[in-house]
C-alpha cells in the first residue's frame, strides 16, 4: 500500500499570496489511491485555499502540483473536473427545481438524434452511479425536496459520473444527523474500495479517527506535518493545530471593570442558540471564541434585534428590555460592527459623512431637516480622532482601504453614542497597521467605560485583547476563561468539544 | 467646494450638455424653437411627466420601480372630477385627489414591505387595479366640465409663466431639499444603496419604503389635477404609458435602476430632453411613428453612455 506508485497527487512547496497576505507558504500535501486524507487546521489555517487551488478556483503563486506522476497546471474549475478532481462544498451547487438525474448530468446532457434529451439513458446512468454509492434516492423528485444528506449524495454522484478520482469534501458532516453521517461514511468506504481518494476537511476530531487514514495539519498557512491517524492522539493533533505565533503585538491596556451593562439569561433561538447566559461589564472586552458555525454571529444578531429570540431575557443596565429591531437595539446603546463590512456594515456608494451619521441622523434633524453643519462637524471630529485616511468627508467609502472603512463603521457607532459594542471579526481583511490602531481604539473605548463583546476567529487576537473569554460550540457557551488562564490549546479544546 | 460640486453633479452636468446640444440643433433646424413662447410651451407639456418622474426617482433610488403611476393618474383624476361635480369645495377636492393617489401608492408600499412582494409585481398589479377602479367608478365615461377656478391650475399664468410650470418648479425645489437635506432623503439613498446595512443602522426600512411609494402615488395625484384641469375632463383611460415616460426621464437623468444614486435635477433634465425632443420633432413635421423610435433610441443611448462613463471612472 505504501509504494510510491500509489501516490496519485503531490502538491509541493505551494505558495499562495493575496494582496498583502500570504495565505499559504511552503505547503506540502500528498494523496494516495483509495485513502481518506484529512486536512486539519483552525479557521484561516489555509485549508480552503489549498483545496481551492486543487479545484482550480484559485491559481497558486508558486509550487508544483504532480498529478498521476506528471506535473500539472490546473487552470480553472472546469479543467480540474477534466483532470478527475471533484469538490463538494458545504453549500451545494445544485439546481433545487431539477431532479437528481438532471442535476447529475447538468451541462453534459446526451441527446437523441431528434435533439431531445435522452432521458432513459441518463436515468439509467444516474441510477448506476447511485447504486455504486449504495444509496437509495428518488431520482425524479426535485432535489430541493430531498434531505440534506441525499442532496449531498447527488453531489457525490455528480462528481463520480464525471470520473472523479479525487474527491474533496469540505465539512461534509456539518449539516448531517448522526444516522446520516453513518450513511455518508458507508458511502465513503465504498468509494475507497473503488480506488477513489478523498480529501476530507472537518473540525470534528472524533470523525477523523473514524474515517480518516492520514491527516495533514496546517497552521497560519504553513505546513505543520502529516501523520498516520492510527499513530496520533487527539491532544497531539490539537497541539499541532494550536500554538499559532503571536504575530501582531497586542497593545492591550486593562481598564477598570465597572457595572454590569448587559446580562443575557436563558437566550434560545431554535436551531441556532441554546440557553445562552452571560454578562458584560463596563470597561471590559469579552472575547467570544468558537469555530465557524458555532453560533457566535447568531448570538450577536439576536442581541441586536435582527433575529427573533424564542426564549430568554436581556437586561440592559439591570432593566429587562425587549429588543425587536436594530432600531431598538441602537436606542438602548448597542452598536454592531458586522462581520461583513461590504454587505452589512457600510453603504459603499454613500460618503464617509453619510455613513458615519446614518444611525444618528435623527439626532441631527430638526423637524425632519438634517443640520448639515452639525453633521459635518461630528463626522470631521471622528475622521480626525480615528485618523481615517480620506480625501474628504464627501468621499464615497468604496474608495477607502479596508482599515479605514472599518474605522468608518466604528465611528458610526461612536457617533450615536453606543456603549455596548458588538465587534464581529473587527480586524478581518485589514492591514497590520490598521489592526493595531483598532486595538488601541478598543482600549480608548473601554477606558471611557464602554463594554465590548468581540467575536473573533483569530485566537491570538482573542487572547491578546480580551479580559474574559467565552467559548461557543453548537449554539451554546461551553466554557469561560479569564484572560490570564486561557491558552490557545485550552480554548481550542473547549471549542472542539474535547474534554 | 467646486470639486464636491462636480463629484455630486458630474453625471447631471453631462445630461445638461446633452439637453443644450439638443436645443442648439433644434434652434438651427427651426428658429421658432427657441422663442420664449415655445419654450414655455415645452415646459408646460413636460410638467406632468416631470412631476410623476419625481416620485419615480425616489422609488428608483430605493432600487424599486413603480409601474402603477399612469393608472393612479386616471383613478385620482376621476375621483377628483366627481368630487368637483357634486360641489365639494375646490381645496377639499384637491386634497381628495392627492389622497387617492397617496393611498394607492401606500398600498403598493405595504405590499412591497410587509407583503414582501417584488416592486415590479406589486405595482404591476396596482396598475391594473387602479385602472379598473377608474373604469368602474365612471362606467367608462369621461367626467367633463369644471369651474374656471379649477381650470386656472392648468391654463392660468403668474408673471407670464404657466401655472403648471410653477407647480413643477415648486415640486422640484421641495423634492431636491427633501432628498438632500432631510432624514427621508438620506434614508432613501441608504435603503437603495444597501438595504441590509440600512436596517442594521437602525433605519425603519419598511416605514420609509412605504412612504416613498406613497409619495410617488401622491405626485401622480398631483399630475392628475393638472391633467384634468388642462383637458377640462377626467378620462378613465388617461395616463396610459405615463409610467414608461417617467421611468425614461429618471433613467436619462442618471438615476441607476440598481438604486442608491440619482438626483431630481437629473430627472428634470431628462424630462425636458424628452419634451424638447417631442416638441422639436413636431415642429419639424416628423411623424409620430418616427418620434417613438427616436425617443426610444435616446433612452438606450443615454444609459449606454452612462455605463461607459462609469466604467472609465473606475
Amino acid at each position: 500500500m505504501n509504494t510510491s506508485s500509489d501516490i496519485i497527487l503531490e502538491m509541493q512547496h505551494i505558495r499562495k499570496t493575496f494582496p498583502g497576505v500570504v495565505a499559504l507558504d511552503e505547503v506540502h500535501f500528498e494523496l494516495r489511491r483509495g485513502e481518506v486524507h484529512v486536512l486539519l487546521g483552525e479557521n484561516g489555517a489555509g485549508k480552503s485555499t489549498l483545496v481551492k487551488i486543487l479545484s482550480g478556483a484559485y491559481q497558486k503563486t508558486s509550487g508544483r502540483i504532480v498529478l498521476h506522476g506528471r506535473e500539472t497546471e490546473i487552470h480553472n474549475p472546469h479543467h480540474a473536473q477534466e483532470l478527475g478532481i471533484g469538490i463538494i462544498y458545504q453549500e451545494f451547487n445544485l439546481v433545487p427545481q431539477l431532479s437528481a438525474v438532471d442535476n447529475i448530468f447538468l451541462g453534459r446532457e446526451q441527446h437523441l438524434p431528434s435533439g431531445l434529451i435522452d432521458q432513459k439513458r441518463l436515468a439509467a446512468a444516474a441510477q448506476e452511479v447511485l447504486d455504486e454509492l449504495g444509496v437509495k434516492i428518488d431520482t425524479r423528485c426535485p432535489v430541493g425536496e430531498l434531505g440534506v444528506a441525499q442532496q449531498q449524495m447527488v453531489e457525490v454522484a455528480k462528481a463520480l459520473s464525471q470520473d472523479a478520482k479525487i474527491l474533496i469534501m469540505d465539512e461534509p458532516t456539518s449539516a448531517l444527523t448522526e444516522h446520516e453521517i453513518k450513511q455518508l461514511f458507508t458511502a465513503i468506504r465504498q468509494l475507497k474500495t473503488q480506488g477513489v481518494s478523498i480529501i476530507y476537511i472537518s473540525h470534528r476530531l472524533e470523525e477523523l479517527f473514524e474515517i480518516g487514514d492520514r491527516v495533514t495539519v496546517l497552521r497560519d498557512g504553513k505546513y505543520i506535518g502529516t501523520e498516520q491517524i492510527s499513530d496520533v492522539t487527539k491532544s497531539q493533533l490539537i497541539t499541532m493545530m494550536a500554538n499559532r505565533e503571536l504575530k501582531a503585538h497586542f497593545p492591550k491596556e486593562k481598564a477598570a471593570r465597572g457595572d454590569e451593562v448587559l446580562k443575557v439569561s436563558g437566550l434560545v433561538r431554535k436551531g441556532a442558540l441554546d440557553d445562552i447566559n452571560f454578562s458584560l461589564y463596563r470597561g471590559e472586552v469579552l472575547g467570544i471564541a468558537g469555530l465557524l458555525g458555532s453560533g457566535r454571529t447568531e448570538l450577536a444578531r439576536a442581541l441586536f434585534g435582527i433575529d427573533r429570540m424564542d426564549a430568554g431575557q436581556i437586561f440592559i443596565n439591570g432593566k429587562p428590555e425587549k429588543i425587536g429591531s436594530p432600531k431598538q437595539a441602537i436606542d438602548l446603546g448597542i452598536g454592531f460592527l458586522t462581520e461583513d463590512r461590504k454587505s452589512q456594515g457600510l453603504i459603499m456608494a454613500l460618503t464617509v459623512k453619510d455613513n458615519i451619521c446614518l444611525p444618528s441622523v435623527a439626532e441631527f434633524a430638526r423637524l425632519g431637516f438634517v443640520d448639515g453643519r452639525a453633521e459635518n462637524e461630528a463626522a470631521d471630529r471622528f475622521v480626525r480622532d480615528l485618523r481615517i485616511k480620506t480625501p474628504g468627508l464627501n468621499q464615497q467609502v468604496m474608495y477607502l482601504s479596508g482599515g479605514n472603512q472599518q474605522k468608518v463603521v466604528i465611528s458610526k457607532w461612536l457617533c450615536c453614542q453606543a456603549d455596548i459594542l458588538i465587534f464581529d471579526e473587527p480586524t478581518r481583511g485589514i492591514d497590520v497597521g490598521s489592526k493595531v490602531e483598532i486595538y488601541q481604539l478598543m482600549n480608548q473605548l473601554t477606558a471611557r467605560g464602554a463594554a465590548i463583546m468581540m467575536i473573533s476567529s483569530e485566537l491570538p487576537e482573542i487572547l491578546g485583547m480580551s479580559d474574559r473569554i467565552a467559548v461557543m460550540s453548537r449554539g451554546s457557551i461551553v466554557g469561560e476563561f479569564s484572560a490570564g488562564e486561557a491558552t490557545q490549546e485550552s480554548i481550542l479544546q473547549c471549542a472542539l468539544g474535547v474534554t | 467646494m467646486q470639486r464636491d460640486f462636480l463629484l455630486h453633479y458630474g453625471r447631471q452636468f453631462g445630461t445638461l450638455i446633452g439637453l443644450l446640444g439638443l436645443v442648439l440643433i433644434l434652434w438651427i433646424l427651426t428658429p421658432y424653437f427657441l422663442t420664449v413662447s415655445n419654450l414655455l410651451n415645452v415646459a408646460q407639456q413636460t410638467s406632468i411627466n416631470a412631476i410623476i418622474a419625481v416620485g419615480m426617482t425616489f422609488v428608483i433610488i430605493t432600487a424599486g420601480i413603480d409601474l402603477s403611476v399612469g393608472s393612479i393618474v386616471a383613478f385620482s383624476g376621476v375621483v377628483l372630477a366627481s368630487a368637483l361635480q357634486i360641489g365639494i369645495p375646490l381645496p377639499l377636492a384637491l386634497v381628495i385627489g392627492l389622497a387617492v393617489g397617496a393611498v394607492c401608492g401606500l398600498v403598493n408600499g405595504l405590499l412591497i414591505t410587509y407583503g414582501k412582494l417584488p416592486p415590479f409585481i406589486s405595482t404591476l398589479g396596482m396598475m391594473s387595479v387602479a385602472r379598473g377602479c377608474a373604469l368602474l367608478y365612471t362606467g367608462g365615461r369621461p367626467i367633463s366640465g369644471f369651474s374656471p377656478g379649477f381650470r386656472y391650475l392648468a391654463t392660468g399664468e403668474l408673471l407670464h409663466i404657466p401655472v403648471p410650470v410653477i407647480i413643477m418648479g415648486v415640486v422640484y425645489i421641495i423634492a431636491h431639499v427633501v432628498l438632500t437635506r432631510t432624514k427621508l432623503g438620506r434614508y432613501t439613498y441608504a435603503i437603495g444603496g444597501n438595504e441590509e446595512a440600512a436596517l442594521l443602522s437602525g433605519v425603519n426600512v419598511r416605514a420609509y419604503k412605504a412612504t416613498v411609494y406613497g409619495l410617488s402615488g401622491m405626485l401622480s395625484g398631483l399630475a392628475a389635477i393638472i391633467l384634468t384641469a388642462r383637458l377640462n375632463s377626467a378620462q378613465p383611460i388617461a395616463g396610459m404609458m405615463y409610467e414608461l415616460d417617467a421611468i425614461a426621464a429618471t433613467v436619462i437623468g442618471g438615476t441607476s435602476l440598481m438604486g442608491g444614486e440619482g438626483r431630481v435635477v437629473g430627472t428634470l433634465i431628462g424630462a425636458l430632453i424628452m419634451g424638447v425632443l417631442r416638441n422639436g420633432l413636431n415642429l419639424l413635421g416628423v411623424s409620430s411613428f418616427v418620434q417613438q423610435t427616436v425617443i426610444g433610441s435616446v433612452i438606450i443611448l443615454a444609459v449606454l453612455m452612462d455605463m461607459a462613463l462609469k466604467k472609465r471612472r473606475k
